[in-house]
């Protein structure tokens, strides 16, 4: 699916560009051919999978993968906070694995398979976790709150895994499901509004922890 | 971020040989590299992604372990003969970072993170020689909270950030390295530099070189081993001190003791002084604190970081004492 193509280009869009990344095929094509010496060899074509969908695109090669899914892909659910991975905003889910959009280029993605918040559930059709955030209240402002998500389905899933963690007592013994262990996993996600509790609870909930 | 060329290698040769002098760089997770770009405080014209390189983790004929550079912190964390036989190298790893970040985050890359100094950091209003060399030290004098008090010089005195470096530092691993002008290894211990008056090289690889593997010796010690990190908060946060241990009582004499110290110098810190004292010596708390105080005994703190003397002899004896307690 090529879905660049016929973006509107917006003053934000003109912005962004003129700042750092530069463009995407069809739309500025034209552009990176004409410039001059070797901007070529710093834009490259990269394909990946973003919730299901495969994408081809070819970005400069300085475009992290937060910028690709936000400015390119116009998935804004994923969230730009502090850009230097240290507030969890920009979380997704690549081939299983939670991590930073922001700390990533979208370059080094190629064939791997994205999911951010826009490809758990929908209005209507939420994710187990998305529909327990809101019944735990997980949320104030609520832009902490795609990345909050994305790495609670993760933490369960690492929990699953047997992947120990800072607070694991016993590092030989399967990994169990406890409020500690998920505090910890969770200390890459800040939360400004401090609804942490509720989405300790939330976790819970999903997780079928006992109280 | 300055603009920058960018091809993938499946391993070391195809990643040396993209090498075009000293504006390239390898990139591993890009936990760190990719931020410090983004700051301009890297700039490489030309990136090779070596995360293609070996993820395996295999035992080696004699009971050791290589470590390929490409093993992400995650997975080396969660194998089990790190967990059964190293758990002072799974648990500094696991005292590092976040989830996100050590799912990203490469060995080799992890050994080859700069120091996060604020000064360092702040390319547009400080001083910073690792920086700019020559252009002063801003630190110095500045909030020095979480500084160095072994090792530093009057030109920087800037800590190496890694939990999992400080592991390997005890566990005396060694560094597979290949580069232009062929392969060597070099112990962990001797890869990272003190500052001196070159403070703008945090290691002694050559541009061109490149981590392909991390080594771990035989070493059945290493069961009685843990990692203790103090900081501000209780997760997600550097170390103000952190400790590496490794312990082996026999009748009430200490047989063989390894410590690495973190937060306190510009490297992972070996505390040799500490272990000559306590080699051979009875396993009381008497003899753990004059190793730690004889350790210590070099430290020049700053006004700011003057608490992390105690705080590294206490946290020291307690780490000793807890595993002489589960000897």
């Amino acid at each position: 699916m090529q879905t660049s193509t016929h973006l509107e280009i917006s003053r934000r869009d003109l912005l962004i560009s003129s700042a750092a990344t530069v463009a995407v095929t069809g739309v500025a094509g034209g552009a990176i051919a004409q410039s001059a010496g070797n901007d070529m060899v710093q834009t490259s074509k990269v394909s990946f999978i973003v919730n299901g969908d495969i994408h081809n695109m070819k970005l400069d090669n300085r475009t992290t993968l937060l910028d690709a899914l936000r400015e390119h892909l116009h998935l804004t659910g994923t969230k730009k906070g502090c850009d230097h991975g240290q507030c969890g905003a920009c979380t997704v889910i690549v081939d299983g694995r939670r991590l930073n959009a922001c700390l990533t280029l979208a370059i080094m993605q190629e064939g791997r398979r994205v999911t951010t918040i826009e490809g758990l559930g929908k209005p209507g059709d939420l994710h187990p976790m998305q529909a327990a955030f809101i019944k735990h209240d997980g949320f104030q402002c609520g832009y902490c709150t795609p990345g909050q998500i994305c790495s609670s389905v993760a933490v369960l899933e690492e929990i699953g895994a047997n992947i120990p963690s800072h607070v694991t007592a016993d590092l030989t013994s399967p990994v169990a499901l406890t409020a500690a262990e998920v505090r910890e996993r969770m200390s890459g996600n800040i939360c400004r509004c401090g609804a942490y509790s509720n989405i300790i609870d939330a976790i819970s909930d999903v997780g079928g922890m006992k109280a | 971020m300055i603009p920058f060329s960018y091809s993938r290698a499946t391993d070391a040769n195809g990643a040396i040989e993209q090498v075009a002098g000293n504006h390239t760089k390898y990139l591993g997770g890009g936990t760190n590299l990719v931020d410090l770009m983004r700051e301009n405080i890297e700039r490489p014209t030309a990136l090779v992604d070596v995360t293609g390189l070996s993820n395996e983790i295999t035992e080696t004929p004699d009971g050791g372990l290589i470590i390929g550079a490409a093993v992400r912190n995650t997975a080396l964390a969660s194998h089990p003969i790190v967990r059964a036989r190293y758990p002072v190298l799974c648990r500094a790893i696991l005292a590092g970072a976040s989830a996100q970040i050590r799912n990203m985050a490469t060995v080799g890359g992890n050994i080859l993170q700069r120091t996060r100094c604020s000064y360092f950091y702040d390319a547009a209003g400080s001083n910073c020689n690792k920086r700019t060399l020559g252009e002063g030290c801003d630190a110095i004098g500045g909030f020095a909270r979480y500084h160095a008090i072994l090792g530093a010089s009057p030109s920087c005195i800037a800590t190496h950030p890694s939990d999992m470096c400080v592991a390997l530092a005890a566990l005396d691993a060694v560094v597979l390295v290949d580069g232009i002008h062929g392969e060597r290894r070099l112990a962990l211990n001797d890869l990272h530099r003190l500052p001196g008056d070159r403070p703008d090289v945090d290691t002694v690889l050559e541009p061109d070189e490149l981590i392909t593997a991390v080594e771990l010796p035989q070493f059945s010690l290493a069961s009685r081993s843990t990692y203790r990190k103090v900081r501000d908060r209780s997760s997600y946060a550097f170390a103000l001190v952190s400790v590496a241990a490794i312990l082996n009582v026999k009748d009430g004499l200490i047989a063989d003791a390894r410590i690495g110290l973190g937060g306190v110098a510009h490297k992972p810190w070996r505390a040799r002084k500490a272990e000559a004292i306590l080699r051979g010596g009875p396993a009381t708390i008497a003899q753990f604190e004059a190793a730690a105080g004889a350790e210590l005994a070099d430290a020049q703190p700053l006004q700011d970081n003057v608490f992390k003397v105690e705080l590294a002899r206490r946290t020291i004896v307690a780490v000793l004492e807890d595993l002489r307690d589960t000897q």
